[in-house]
């Protein structure tokens, strides 16, 4: 069940990561943009964790961990330069 | 591992990609950005969450041992999600103004 | 204690979650969780609102329970009009006047109120005690308001008491 479960699972997250890419194109707006790029980054950890249970190994925890943590300072980084305009006062 | 996990994981894998599309559809979708924002925020969040909480159930179940790495991930995640779409509201608040 | 250890709830967290990542239990990642969970608060006490005190933890677990199957039901209302018709769909700004007075607790009900029903927080305005929240669907806006008001401020300010 698993085995059919686990390869349906990671080709809807793709397909909802190639969805995030349209909108990353169209824009219109920046925040538009920042907004596609934090959600495919969120897409992006569930598919690296997936990726972990195929292979079976957990060391691509770390690695959705890391994208967890620099997604959410980079999405805050990017939304702060738009509300101040600069990143350091 | 048991039937019923396996069963349990398979229906936690699939729920949880099911609303990454959605939240995914809402953002292509909606038409201006603060309706877009719902998307991502509340559906994206929920489904990667799930995904994760999949995993979690997967390694303790053939560990024997609870794996809490995977409960941090989605933690994070839920903890995060709602601060970045404020700030992104904010900006984009700004922006319109 | 406090001079050292600003936060101790904090300090546990956050050595908890070292030793979480690391993923071993000998003596040298207890040190260094430690060392961690000193340095780390310190380092960001500049940044702290102070915290009002959890009056009533065990009510606190109970709002826990209902956020959490309120993310549930949120979600799949969010997914019914995301893929529903459009036209049909009533974005609105919406304020919420603000009974709660610290910022601390404004922000995790700014928190709750984007994760739950069909609502995301825009701004919190602390002097003027007001959230600006921009709703997916709502047709009626009072209705919303009261909600809100009722269903996760109330127990908020009884769990924070203030």
């Amino acid at each position: 069940m698993l085995s059919l479960a686990l390869p349906l699972a990671v080709a809807l997250v793709a397909l909802a990561m190639a969805l995030n890419l349209v909108r990353l194109v169209l824009g219109p707006q920046l925040v538009d943009r920042i907004l596609a790029l934090d959600t495919l980054n969120v897409n992006a950890i569930g598919l690296v964790v997936m990726l972990g249970l195929l292979l079976g190994t957990k060391a691509y925890l770390e690695a959705a961990l890391i994208l967890a943590m620099m997604g959410f300072v980079g999405t805050v980084a990017l939304a702060k330069y738009l509300l101040s305009g600069d990143l350091i006062e | 591992m048991s039937f019923l996990v396996e069963a349990l994981v398979s229906f936690l894998l699939l729920f949880g990609a099911v609303f990454a599309v959605v939240g995914s559809i809402g953002l292509v979708r909606l038409p201006d950005f603060f309706t877009r924002l719902h998307g991502p925020t509340k559906a994206t969040t929920l489904g990667i969450g799930a995904i994760v909480v999949a995993l979690l159930l997967h390694s303790t179940a053939s560990a024997g041992a609870v794996s809490l790495k995977e409960l941090a991930i989605s933690l994070f995640l839920f903890i995060t999600a709602p601060v970045s779409a404020h700030v992104l509201a904010k900006a984009a608040l700004k922006a319109r103004r | 204690m406090s001079r050292w250890l600003p936060q101790p709830v904090l300090t546990f967290v956050i050595a908890g979650l070292w030793l979480v990542v690391v993923s071993s239990f000998t003596l040298n990642s207890l040190v260094m969780a430690g060392l961690v969970g000193i340095a780390i608060p310190l380092l960001v006490r500049g940044f702290w609102t102070d915290r009002p005190h959890l009056r009533r933890p065990l009510r606190a677990l109970g709002l826990l329970g209902r956020v959490l199957v309120d993310i549930l039901i949120a979600n799949l209302q969010v997914a019914r009009r995301v893929l529903g018709p459009l036209s049909r769909l009533r974005p609105a700004f919406v304020t919420i006047p603000l009974d709660v007075s610290s910022p601390y607790v404004a922000t995790i009900l700014g928190s709750i109120v984007s994760l739950t029903p069909g609502t995301v927080s825009v701004e919190i305005e602390m002097e003027a005690r007001t959230m600006l929240v921009h709703a997916l669907d709502a047709p009626d806006p009072q209705a919303l308001v009261a909600t809100v008001k009722t269903r996760y401020e109330a127990p908020l300010k009884e769990i924070f008491g203030c």
